[in-house]
């Protein structure tokens, strides 16, 4: 039995038809050809997978499709402005080398942009507890950690600005 | 040259694709028409086939095909063979058996593929994959090294007689022995160097067509260069190599792992052969876990003897390597062909006896990871020189220091005939201790003792040896539009190729930065001379290649240039990308377009300033470092805690710094996860316990400390470029420095020796067990 599924996606409206079964993840890649959003392991454990959903990051493996209807979701696509300029935490991964391979990056990248929003100045040590669900086997964090503070001092700096003018 | 030439830091060209989802892997490639094909795999880890049955699963619905080891065989499927030729002392033959893609009478480990199943959807493709019968009777299974060794265990290959595949020897026994008996201090280890899963975050994935009309075949999947994988597997499928193509876009991580010829490879293209249509397979994590090969799982027992002023005089060291169930390309040979191209490192051993039995167990094979070879070897050796540093009283700085290999003793024959051609071990290892203020550390010791923690600091110096192979083809090509693509058999998974191979032909051509673009990942289009990508030796033989071409480029396009200018050669100056006689100049991108038009060119110069050539080097290089580490031990807990970690490094010429730290980076995590963390483990009837992230420990970003990376640049002799391979050296200082730190860290206690993995409970029970040693 397939199910209509409609939700926003990177700001398009989006509908599909999916089984019980199907994950966010898969009805990402799969049916909306989405490509950036990777999955990595079985058991929710690598975080190559996470998207925002109503602004919050979510393992999109662990989470089925039908349980987003009516949410609004952003995958690393939709992350960068328009125009293409890069958003800030992508600028600070490029600056810093937060990336090798580029697998685990977008999920990386997408639980950054949450670790921003939730811990604003957050410590080395907090940022690296923060990513205990996201795995690397490539920068050893190093170039990750360094562009998770650098981006949301960026980011955090920029709302405060927003607010005060 | 400027910010974007030799040495500098520049960013990453492949960063913002990669940043912005518009990477390109395997998975996220859909072939029009394309089945997706699921594996029957053992459940057992020894068996006899007694039958394999697939006629219910070919009734399921949207089942298109199944194939088992009976088809394979009777389509002549070849057998995926070693060409490895070691020898018993005695002068007799390796034991080699061949692997047949799918099994047709026993199957040796847990994951074997036994049978491919293709079907209209995945889901399909799996539900029948489950309906395949097949009879199994259970054999006796051996899964640890040196229990297969062991009289009366059960054998993997029945037939042979032994689980043995080779016992291979090197040196004089009896003299290293009379040595070591008469030596003034004699010290011995044994080490476990545990078993790992590479892992690359991008789990296995094959896609495969097949065009009838011209017999081409397309093969899709994350590899570290093609060529090989190309080669191999037209031979097993019986084409011609040039109608095996292999394709990799993006490659989520390699480490060795990735260069392997896999028999999910050859059964998906077989698949898509047979069919006519393009086949997909997309392994899981777990998938990855059980067939992917596995890295180290070695076994040693190593001794020193030392005269009286801490000299070493001989060494003798008996390895056992778990090379799985089968002989895969290279498991058998690394601590032959990978460690020894070093052992024993960076110390003057006058004498040393060396004997490695690779071992035959029910796992998976094993093969090159991230340093394959080399981190065994380098942590055998530093351990050594910790245990004798305690039997003499000594410092570990100083015992070390007095058996560096010296610089003036370069080029320097190592025992297994390599020659390291430069390195400045005491030096290197001196701005590490400087670094992380070795004399200091007693005082940070105390201040943790107050807090209730154990403080260690460790130290390791190793050397690498990189750039094995040095034969690479490299072809440099002028575009209309003025740009220049370089055209690559190795392969950039990660390692940035495109950003430094820009660097190099910004460097020697003076064409921008930004209009030089990297064409690799394609046997379609790579040099035929190339290898691709493994054991760091892409900034040698690929910096090379492309400095060769450049060169060539060069010499063509001063004729041409002169020629415009109407001058002679001779009188042509050429920096900064223009070539220029007196008061006319002419730009690279200008001569490049007059190359092509045959009335612009002098005479016997023909058209075109595209080159191809083959860099061929006489020998490789060795990378060496010096690694300090500080840690806390909670004796309560076991848990350790990384706090600073000093990676100095000498890879001769940085060509850019900025990615030659990600790769120490990379490389100290892994080392760090073998160190603390990561383990696969098989019970003792073989099956995998660890196939899943939340039962294998990949080290996460709180596991590691923030590394201060530093050069010790001793350019090396092998190349011009004066380059030494980054890639794998974090992974071979990581374990001995922090085993060494942990030790130091629990001297107190007398606990001198924890065996990797040094998990908290490894840990915790170690105090216990000597502080109920001292009370007893």
């Amino acid at each position: 039995m397939l199910y209509d599924v409609k939700m926003t996606v990177n700001g398009a409206a989006v509908a599909g038809q999916v089984e019980a079964r199907t994950l966010l993840a898969q009805f990402i890649r799969e049916h909306l050809r989405l490509t950036g959003t990777h999955v990595g392991c079985d058991t929710t454990q690598c975080g190559c997978c996470v998207v925002h959903v109503d602004g919050v990051a979510v393992k999109s493996c662990t989470m089925l499709a039908v349980q987003a209807v009516g949410r609004s979701i952003t995958t690393i696509e939709g992350l960068a402005a328009a125009d293409g300029t890069l958003h800030p935490m992508q600028e600070a991964f490029r600056e810093h080398h937060g990336l090798q391979c580029g697998f685990c990056t977008p999920g990386m990248v997408m639980m950054a942009v949450d670790i921003a929003r939730r811990k604003p100045g957050a410590d080395e040590k907090t940022v690296r507890h923060e990513l205990e669900g996201n795995i690397c086997r490539c920068t050893g964090y190093q170039g990750i950690v360094e562009a998770i503070l650098d981006g949301s001092a960026k980011i955090n700096a920029a709302r405060i600005n927003s607010a005060e003018a | 040259m400027g910010q974007f030439g030799i040495g500098q830091p520049v960013r990453r060209k492949e960063d913002t694709r990669l940043l912005t989802g518009a990477g390109q892997f395997t998975d996220d490639i859909e072939l029009d028409g394309q089945a997706w094909a699921a594996f029957v795999r053992s459940p057992h880890a020894h068996a006899r086939l007694l039958s394999v049955d697939p006629s219910v699963a070919k009734a399921m619905p949207g089942v298109i095909a199944i194939y088992t080891g009976a088809d394979f065989a009777a389509a002549g499927v070849g057998r995926l063979v070693n060409d490895a030729d070691y020898k018993n002392r005695d002068g007799s033959p390796m034991r080699k058996p061949t692997r047949e893609v799918l099994p047709t009478t026993h199957t040796r480990f847990v994951g074997e593929c036994l049978a491919i199943v293709v079907a209209e959807t995945q889901a399909r493709a799996r539900d029948a994959a489950e309906a395949v019968e097949i009879e199994f009777e259970p054999l006796p299974a051996v899964a640890g090294g040196m229990r297969a060794l062991a009289e009366g265990a059960p054998l993997v290959w029945p037939g042979l007689g032994t689980n043995e595949v080779v016992h291979w020897e090197y040196g004089d026994a009896g003299k290293v022995e009379a040595l070591l008996a008469g030596a003034r201090k004699r010290v011995s280890v044994d080490l476990v160097n545990n078993r790992l899963a590479p892992s690359p975050m991008e789990p296995r994935v094959v896609a495969a067509r097949f065009d009838a009309a011209d017999g081409q075949l397309t093969v899709w999947s994350p590899t570290q260069g093609g060529r090989r994988i190309q080669q191999m597997l037209a031979k097993l499928l019986g084409i011609p190599a040039a109608k095996s193509r292999i394709i990799s876009i993006d490659t989520g991580g390699g480490f060795g792992v990735r260069s392997k010829m896999y028999p999910e490879t050859v059964c998906v293209a077989f698949a898509a052969k047979t069919l006519g249509r393009p086949v997909k397979w997309r392994g899981d994590r777990a998938e990855t876990f059980v067939s992917d090969y596995h890295g180290r799982d070695q076994v040693n027992h190593a001794e020193m003897g030392f005269d009286a002023e801490g000299r070493v005089v001989a060494m003798k060291l008996a390895t056992m390597v778990n090379v799985g169930a089968y002989l895969s390309e290279n498991g058998l040979r690394l601590p032959m062909d990978g460690g020894g191209r070093i052992i024993p490192c960076v110390y003057h051993v006058p004498e040393f006896y060396f004997s490695v039995r690779p071992t035959f167990t029910n796992t998976v094979c094993t093969d090159t990871y991230r340093g394959a070879g080399r981190p065994e070897a380098n942590y055998i050796t530093e351990r050594l020189m910790d245990k004798a540093a305690d039997a003499f009283e000594m410092s570990r700085e100083e015992i070390r220091r007095r058996n560096f290999i010296r610089p003036e003793q370069m080029p320097y024959k190592t025992h297994l005939g390599f020659e390291i051609d430069s390195g400045d071990f005491d030096g290197t290892m001196n701005m590490a201790l400087e670094a992380a203020d070795w004399k200091g550390f007693e005082a940070r010791r105390a201040v943790s003792e107050k807090r209730g923690k154990k403080r260690g600091i460790g130290l390791a110096v190793f050397i690498e040896g990189a750039g094995s192979r040095p034969l690479e083809g490299m072809r440099v090509r002028f575009e209309d539009d003025g740009g220049v693509t370089v055209i690559a058999g190795t392969y950039s998974h990660g390692q940035g190729h495109a950003t430094v191979y820009s660097q190099l032909v910004h460097e020697f051509l003076g064409v921008d930065y930004d209009r030089v673009a990297l064409v690799n990942g394609d046997t379609a289009n790579s040099p035929e001379t190339s290898i691709g990508t493994f054991g760091s030796r892409s900034s040698m033989v690929g910096g090379m290649g492309v400095k060769q071409a450049c060169d060539a480029i060069l010499v063509k396009a001063r004729k041409i240039a002169a020629h415009l200018l109407q001058t002679e050669a001779e009188r042509v100056v050429f920096e900064a990308g223009v070539f220029s006689a007196g008061a006319g100049g002419v730009t690279i991108d200008e001569v490049a377009r007059a190359s092509r038009d045959p009335a612009r060119l002098p005479e016997g110069v023909t058209p075109g300033l595209d080159e191809e050539t083959t860099y061929k080097g006489d020998s490789e290089n060795f990378p060496n470092g010096a690694h300090v580490v500080e840690l806390e031990v909670d004796p309560e807990t076991g848990v350790i805690e990384l706090l600073n970690y000093v990676a100095v490094d000498d890879c001769g010429v940085v060509l850019n710094p900025f990615i030659v730290h990600g790769q120490v980076y990379g490389g100290v995590a892994q080392g760090v996860g073998q160190v603390l963390t990561e383990d696969v483990v098989y019970d003792e009837a073989g099956q995998l316990l660890t196939a899943s992230y939340m039962d294998y420990g990949m080290p996460r970003a709180a596991h590691m400390a923030h590394i201060d990376a530093r050069f010790n640049v001793v350019p090396s002799k092998s190349s011009w470029l004066g380059v030494k391979g980054a890639g794998e050296a974090g992974s071979c200082g990581a374990p001995p420095a922090i085993v060494s730190a942990v030790a130091d860290a629990l001297r107190g206690y007398g606990v001198r020796h924890i065996d990797m993995p040094l998990t908290a409970e490894r840990v915790w029970r170690a105090i216990e067990a000597a502080k109920s040693n001292k009370a007893a």
